[in-house]
Order: C-alpha cells, then sequence, then structure tokens
C-alpha cells in the first residue's frame, strides 16, 4: 500500500466538495454588520419622523395611504434593503472573487431562489396590510417573512443563517403581541440582530 | 485491517475522481464548466477523468440544449452511488483502526 495514502484527507477533501457544490460560501459577514448599521441608522430617523412630528401619523392614513409623513418613512425602508442589498452583493462578490469562485454559480443560484419566495410573498403580503390599513401588523409581518425566507435559505449557504431566522421569527411573534413597538422590534430585528449575526460569523470563518 | 484496505475502490484512489464523485453524489446534475471551476481542472484532464467513470457505469451523461448552446451535464448511477459508499465506508474503517 502507498505509504503517503492518507484516507482522513481523501475524506476531508470528500466533504468539502460536497460542501462547496451545494453551499454558497461567499456570503459576507462584515455585509451583515453594515447592513445592521443602515438599519439602526434607518430606525433612528424614521424614530424621529414619527415621534418628532405633533401630528397623528395613522389619523392622516384614513384619508390617504402615502401622506407627507408616510412618504419619508417610506423611503428611509427603501434606502436602507437597497444599501443593505448593494452591500451584500459587492462584498460577497469580492470574497468569491479572492476564493476564485464565481458570485452566481449553482449554490447561489439556489440559495437566491429559496430565499425569494418567501420574502417576495411576504412583500406582497405587507404591502396589502398597508393599504388595507393593518399597519399594526406591518412590523411583526416583516420580521416574520423574512426569518422565514433566511430559514428556508439557510440550507444553501452557513446553515448558522438559520439561527438568525428563528431570532427574526421570534421577534416578529414578539412584535406581534406588542403593537405599537413595531419600530423597536424593527431595529431590534433588522438592526441589532445582524450585527451581532455578522460578528459571529466574521470571529466562527473569516478571521485570520 | 486488510480487509479494509481491499475494500477501497481503485477507480477512487484519484483526487480528481473523488472530487467529481463527491459533487455529483449530492447533486442531481452537475454541467461540466461547474465541475470544472469546482475542481480547477482543465478541459482534458477532466473529460479523460469523466470519461474513465462513465465507462465503469458510475457516471452517466445527458447532453442537451440551453437555447442554442450546448450543455452536457453528469450524473451518478445507482452503481456508481453504491460504489462511492461502499468506499467511503471502508475509508472510515481503515481511520478507526489507525
Amino acid at each position: 500500500m502507498n505509504p503517503s495514502f492518507k484516507p482522513q484527507d481523501d475524506l476531508a477533501q470528500i466533504r468539502t466538495i460536497m460542501e462547496r457544490s451545494t453551499k454558497f460560501l461567499s456570503l459576507s459577514a462584515f455585509a451583515a454588520i453594515l447592513a445592521g448599521v443602515y438599519a439602526l441608522v434607518g430606525a433612528g430617523i424614521a424614530w424621529r419622523i414619527i415621534y418628532g412630528s405633533d401630528k397623528v401619523l395613522y389619523y392622516d392614513l384614513k384619508q390617504e395611504f402615502i401622506t407627507s409623513d408616510t412618504l419619508p418613512l417610506i423611503l428611509v425602508a427603501g434606502g436602507v434593503f437597497v444599501l443593505a442589498v448593494g452591500t451584500g452583493l459587492l462584498l460577497s462578490y469580492r470574497k468569491a472573487l479572492a476564493a476564485g469562485q464565481a458570485l452566481w454559480n449553482a449554490p447561489a443560484q439556489r440559495l437566491v431562489f429559496n430565499f425569494i419566495i418567501p420574502f417576495s410573498t411576504g412583500s406582497l403580503f405587507v404591502v396589502i396590510l398597508y393599504f388595507r390599513g393593518y399597519y399594526s401588523l406591518l412590523a411583526a409581518s416583516t420580521l416574520l417573512f423574512y426569518g422565514l425566507a433566511l430559514l428556508n435559505a439557510g440550507n444553501f449557504t452557513f446553515s448558522d443563517i438559520r439561527k438568525l431566522g428563528m431570532a427574526e421569527i421570534v421577534l416578529g411573534i414578539l412584535a406581534a403581541i406588542f403593537p405599537g413597538k413595531g419600530l423597536l422590534f424593527w431595529a431590534l430585528g433588522f438592526g441589532v440582530m445582524h450585527i451581532v449575526y455578522g460578528v459571529i460569523m466574521y470571529r466562527k470563518y473569516e478571521r485570520r | 485491517m486488510k480487509n479494509a484496505f481491499q475494500e477501497l475502490n481503485k477507480a477512487f484512489e484519484s483526487r480528481i475522481r473523488l472530487g467529481i464523485m463527491s459533487a455529483l453524489m449530492v447533486n442531481d446534475f452537475v454541467d461540466f464548466n461547474t465541475l470544472k471551476e469546482l475542481l480547477e481542472l482543465t478541459d482534458g484532464n477532466l473529460a479523460s477523468h469523466l470519461r474513465a467513470l462513465e465507462q465503469l457505469a458510475y457516471v452517466r451523461v445527458e447532453k442537451s440544449f440551453l437555447g442554442r448552446k450546448p450543455n452536457t451535464r453528469y450524473a451518478v448511477t445507482p452503481e456508481g452511488r453504491v460504489a462511492f459508499e461502499l468506499h467511503i465506508v471502508a475509508l472510515e474503517k481503515i481511520i478507526k483502526s489507525m
């Protein structure tokens, strides 16, 4: 028998290839931290808009769906979302490049597909809630559907992301139980949780 | 101990074939270019190892068209799956007995 034969190395190679061919491992931990920071800044701006105004927001909303008070809130939320997704794509692209892998490979496609179905269902549902006037359920619904999307996507990337998904689901349920505290849970779920997750992931996988 | 070494499958002695089989075991299909990128191989090198696995009936080929581009994708056969699982069992046995 060949003396250099190392069965442990063979098994390690098998495991690496199996993981690399099914899981998208270029997700950047730093992008998660930045997404959390954007969300906290966004929540801060939203807090000032909501509590800095003497007007009762919900009263205005009964007449019109988009008012001079709610439009800035929608813009802030949209801005946070676009910035977070953009940062995620850019930093993941750089991570993939550094590892010599393509960004849009088969595992990435599976990850996006499995994320986007619950996520777009939730987005549509939240828009419907908004136009039907169920404002108190907006924060809960965004957190719940985002959590479910992460849970589903977790099979195709670092499995740690499933834990983030479960945390978002718990926060979503709490947000539904305590209406009126939506912004707080939103800041916890999209802000603090992303930062905590990003720091854990950085320490676990990216620090050298 | 000696038995476990005899249970190793000669077809999987090469790291490249081990890699090809690993990727095919956990995916329904993998196309040629994805395998090439995953295992960091040249066209010729990958093709010759795939042909060897195909001749052993461990791997089957499916040629199709994606729009106008020809696309060759590979899948593991039931025989290939059994052979690879036995090979892994043998590797584990050897490690345990060391």
